[in-house]
């Protein structure tokens, strides 16, 4: 260690080969690993069969069932994903526009979700939305209705979990841009004529859209790999991708099969992520910790 | 009504629905209703009580402090060293290896457990605390790196070059100027690995041997019968403890810099 704080050129790879060799060890060659295992075939003793099977491949490629559930996955993701970017973007812009002293506390209650636990977050739902929770006990108790009704257990009330868990992303990626746009460009635009609407909709607005973009990957992404959600507060027939890789694993334990699905997964959100660093830079995530 | 007392007024709605939920489950937890759900019945901390008495709880409650403690460790040691390779040193490949270092946030949870997973059990691993830890490990990991190096940046390296002139060796210099700088980013990476450790449950659910829960996973257990006051109970647990943990963190380290400038203050006026 002597030498290296003045900078010798083994001192960062000194620093850096613990990590690299934990993402290595438990990460790369792990994945690499299932994209192997994917052609591989679980055989009805349990057993895994070595070769080079496309069995899996045509399974999870062909069948409707998998297929149909994509859609399903994506459609909640993307539902989720817009209604984040509609409701996160008010308190985005009152946060980053509210005086210093204010400015403070607002960030920290938008950090505090980030400390209570998803599941409880999630299950919280279940109190307000249930038979016995408090919507239906405020309705009966005006006489709107009579018995208590089911709200819960469908696909929008996955999309409201999902919201709700996902919202302070969203909210804390689009304030990060909006934080750090000049003052002086919307006064500019107005002093040269602009109404309040036209300054933010002709600089505001496209001068967010970086924060708005990283915002929704964070969402999109997150909301696609979740399977606890669904169980939670989705019914039967709310499943999504992440939950037939569960089932694939732990459940069935197939997995070679697992390992196919899971992979599909992989490409498909990799894709978006990798057309996004392409257009806009890995950095404006990083942003937001910051 | 103004545009910006309407934005005002929204603004609060989204604030209520990210906390009204999280607010009622701490309600609940105090209702004296035997069938965790409206109307309140009075107040009581029967249900506190209860889990206390409940083994399952205590025991996931140890695994899952346990669990946090030496995945904050492991993974605030790894990830401190690696910003700092970041934050101080040009070297070729620092891109990539940027990139490599915050790959486990751009996988999706299930598929990083699905390939460690299978992957020590093709090793015979079973499933164990240590393939726990190792899950932990990893995923944290890049976000301890991400937010040591984004207060490490602050740190003003002719401070470090001046005790060097001084005559400090750098070992000298690191123990005695660098690592107390460094501290708070350290603190607030060790905080962040240690809530993301104790909240896990997408990976957590793959990796856990039979028999072992932590509490987000006993929580999902409980679930699966039906909602019991005990679960908005040991919600309220939660809730309490990871959002009062940063909190005192937070006050002590302000306590800390206090001081640290008053004992300042006097050696410069002492001087």
């Amino acid at each position: 260690m002597a030498a290296d704080i003045t900078g010798t050129r083994r001192a960062p790879w000194m620093l850096l080969s613990p990590s690299l060799a934990t993402v290595g060890l438990l990460l790369i060659i792990p994945m690499l690993f299932i994209v192997v295992y994917s052609f591989w075939l679980r055989t009805a003793t349990g057993a895994d069969q070595v070769g080079f099977y496309l069995d899996n491949w045509i399974e999870v490629l062909g069948d409707r069932f998998y297929r149909d559930i994509l859609f399903q996955t994506f459609a909640i993701a993307f539902y989720t994903t817009v209604i984040c970017a509609l409701v996160g973007y008010i308190p985005a812009y009152f946060v980053a526009n509210t005086p210093v002293k204010s400015k403070a506390f607002l960030l920290l209650m938008l950090m505090l979700p980030f400390w209570i636990s998803y599941i409880i977050r999630t299950m919280s739902w279940i109190n307000i939305l249930g038979t016995s929770g408090a919507l239906n006990t405020v309705m009966l108790s005006l006489g709107i209705i009579d018995g208590p009704i089911q709200m819960l257990y469908n696909q929008t009330t996955v999309v409201l979990g999902l919201v709700h868990y996902l919202l302070p992303f969203m909210i804390l990626n689009v304030y990060v841009s909006l934080d750090g746009i000049d003052k002086n460009l919307t006064e500019a635009a107005q002093s040269l004529g602009c109404t309040g609407f036209q300054a933010f909709r002709e600089v505001t607005l496209p001068l967010s859209l970086p924060g708005l973009a990283a915002g929704s990957l964070l969402c999109f992404v997150l909301a696609a790999g979740t399977y606890i959600t669904p169980i939670v507060l989705g019914g039967p027939r709310d499943a999504m991708f992440a939950n037939l890789v569960f089932e694939a694993i732990v459940t069935q334990l197939n997995w070679p099969l697992g390992s196919a699905l899971s992979l599909v997964l992989l490409a498909l959100l990799g894709a978006l992520v990798v057309i996004y660093t392409r257009y806009l830079g890995i950095d404006q995530i990083a942003k937001s910790f910051e | 009504m103004s545009g910006w007392s309407m934005i005002r007024i929204a603004t609060i709605l989204v604030y209520l629905f990210l906390f009204a939920p999280v607010a009622v489950v701490i309600l609940l937890a105090f209702n004296a209703n035997q069938f965790g759900g409206f109307p309140i019945e009075g107040f009581s901390l029967r249900w506190f009580e209860a889990l206390w008495h409940n083994d399952a709880i205590v025991r996931a409650f140890k695994t899952s402090l346990l669990l946090g403690f030496l995945t904050s460790m492991v993974s605030t040691t790894l990830g401190t060293m690696a910003a700092l390779a970041m934050v101080r040193y040009d070297f070729p490949g620092k891109r990539t290896i940027s990139t490599l270092l915050v790959a486990p946030i751009l996988i999706p949870e299930v598929v990083l457990a699905v390939a460690l997973l299978l992957f020590l059990q093709a090793l015979s691993m079973p499933k164990s605390f240590g393939l726990l830890l190792m899950g932990h490990v990893v995923f944290t990991l890049p976000f301890v790196v991400l937010v040591v190096q984004a207060r490490l940046v602050s740190i003003r390296r002719d401070v470090e070059e001046a005790a060097m002139s001084l005559g400090a060796t750098p070992v000298q210099t690191f123990f005695e100027i660098t690592l107390p700088l460094m501290l708070p980013a350290v603190m607030a990476g060790m905080l962040f690995s240690f809530t993301i450790s104790f909240d896990d449950i997408t990976g957590t659910l793959f990796w856990k041997p039979g028999g072992v829960e932590t509490v987000p996973t006993q929580i999902f257990a409980m679930l699966r019968n039906s909602i019991s006051p005990e679960i908005n109970a040991l919600g309220a647990v939660m809730v309490i403890f990871t959002i009062a943990l940063p909190l005192i963190a937070a006050s002590i380290a302000r306590v800390m810099a206090m001081r640290k400038l008053r004992a300042s203050n006097r050696k410069t006026q002492a001087a």
